[in-house]
């Protein structure tokens, strides 16, 4: 079979065989278009019992909403969930990359992923593309230590904070938390009938969610949904949406065509059979 | 000038009650130019499951290739059909692989779940970002005006004939960046009945 065409079979990582080209595309007048950028309002803080992370759910593709609901909280592992801000490709894949190393590790050392742990390979990562991967974070979660949040910039900086926004809604968010963040927020700690005081998580909830809602209402990079996840010791909720802020107006037109209104050409039917895949397990080989 | 305006493309994709309809233009341009009205963007992956690839002719072609080939080796080696939902992922790492020099197109993928034949919609910026939606999706040039055509025209749960024609009346009423002698080329995978 000497003489056949070989396929090589592409390796992981970024494959820069089209930069040379595109250069020259771009060199002759050809703009390139925008990648989606998620504007985002994302925020984060730390109560008592953990941290609560919020997100909006809009996605812009230069002036225009490409994603009216998408997500934004990405999973890490199940105790680590991280809101991306910036190229939303760019969150997307570093979130799953780093999720991938993470439960490889997590296998490897046999104890629960450390929210410090992501931190260090997320900013390693960016820091080697030297913020050209577009991704802005906050990084939250309970592990060993207790609960922790953290901020990652494209760069590869990162900030360790009690409360955290990124984002272009990130003013409109931190300026709701300057005004009412309190540490540990453990208001008069009532005893419910499992025996966990829910008011510090609410008030916490309430917090973030007004935040976000802040982001949505008053920048025009943020919208839709808020997004919503509670990570404590024990458990993690992620409630998506946690709030629908803007409902869709009904239409009041009917603006229905009526068959024929476009002619057609032609029609080609393709019918297929629906047959019933089995799945056997295969014997193992004698050996 | 843009590098999506360069060969010009509409594409767009709807969700109706147990099927999908994906509708693209047929123009292949070279700038102002027409040079071929029966250019083909929207390709077959499987039996349900279809891609429209809108942008630069030179890489739908290259694109569609790469494509075909990973489905291929795809169904060789699980044995079975790739969902679109995978097939969505795939299209994904393909064009995230070359994020820092990008493939010009933004696909659009169409089709039904192969066990449940839920119907699913979903697209892609250039650089690979996911964006599934449950009512339509659209690409191309003139995104702003297909826009336009499918939130005042898609209604849930439309039948079969309605969507054929919301599909339809979307790309032909909008101005598009084509000549107005090209037609549309449709694909609706038929509702199974076992």
């Amino acid at each position: 079979m000497a003489g056949a065409v070989s396929v090589e079979m592409p390796r992981g990582g970024f494959s820069f065989e089209l930069c040379k080209r595109n250069a020259a595309l771009a060199a002759a007048g050809m703009k390139p278009p925008t990648p989606v950028k998620t504007g985002t309002t994302i925020a984060g803080l730390i109560f008592k019992d953990g941290v609560v992370l919020g997100a909006d759910t809009r996605a812009t593709e230069g002036s225009v909403v490409a994603d009216k609901n998408c997500a934004k909280i990405h999973y890490m592992a199940k105790n680590i969930y991280c809101c991306g801000a910036g190229t939303a490709a760019d969150t997307e894949y570093t979130t799953l990359q780093i999720s991938s190393e993470l439960e490889l590790h997590r296998l490897e050392t046999g104890r629960k992923p450390r929210v410090g742990t992501a931190l260090r390979m997320l900013k390693q990562h960016l820091f080697h593309y030297q913020g050209h991967i577009g991704a802005y974070l906050v990084l939250g979660g309970v592990d060993i230590t207790g609960p922790n949040l953290y901020t990652v910039h494209a760069h590869g900086s990162t900030d360790k904070l009690p409360y955290v926004s990124m984002g272009s809604g990130s003013l409109a968010a931190m300026a709701t938390f300057e005004d009412r963040f309190r540490p540990n927020m453990d208001v008069s700690v009532k005893t419910f009938k499992f025996g966990i005081s829910r008011k510090s998580e609410k008030e916490a909830v309430q917090l973030v969610r007004d935040a976000i809602v802040a982001g949505i209402f008053n920048d025009l990079g943020s919208g839709s949904n808020v997004d919503i996840c509670i990570i404590t010791a024990d458990k993690t909720e992620y409630i998506r949406p946690f709030d629908v802020a803007n409902e869709k107006g009904e239409r009041t037109g009917d603006y229905r065509y009526a068959r024929g209104t476009t002619a057609v050409l032609e029609t080609s039917v393709r019918k297929f059979e629906v047959t019933s895949e089995t799945v056997t397990s295969a014997e193992p080989m004698e050996s | 000038m843009s590098i999506m305006e360069y060969n010009g493309s509409a594409v767009v994709a709807m969700v109706g009650r147990g099927c999908v309809a994906i509708a693209a233009d047929r123009r292949l341009g070279i700038q102002a130019q027409t040079v071929s009205t029966d250019f083909q963007k929207i390709f077959q992956m499987n039996d349900t499951l279809y891609v429209g690839l809108p942008g630069l002719a030179t890489d739908i072609l290259t694109v569609s290739n790469q494509l075909r080939f990973y489905v291929n080796l795809y169904q060789l080696r699980e044995n079975r059909q790739i969902q679109p939902n995978t097939f969505m992922h795939l299209t994904s790492n393909i064009l995230y692989s070359r994020r820092f020099g990008p493939f010009f197109v933004e696909p659009v993928v169409a089709g039904l779940d192969t066990k449940t034949h839920q119907p699913y919609i979903a697209t892609m910026d250039l650089i690979g970002c996911p964006m599934e939606t449950k009512d339509f999706v659209v690409g191309g040039t003139c995104t702003e005006q297909l826009y336009g055509m499918c939130e005042s025209l898609w209604r849930p749960d439309m039948v079969r004939c309605t969507n054929d024609c919301s599909c339809l009346q979307t790309p032909c009423s909008t101005p598009l960046y084509n000549t107005p002698c090209s037609h549309f080329r449709f694909r609706i995978p038929i509702k199974i009945t076992c």
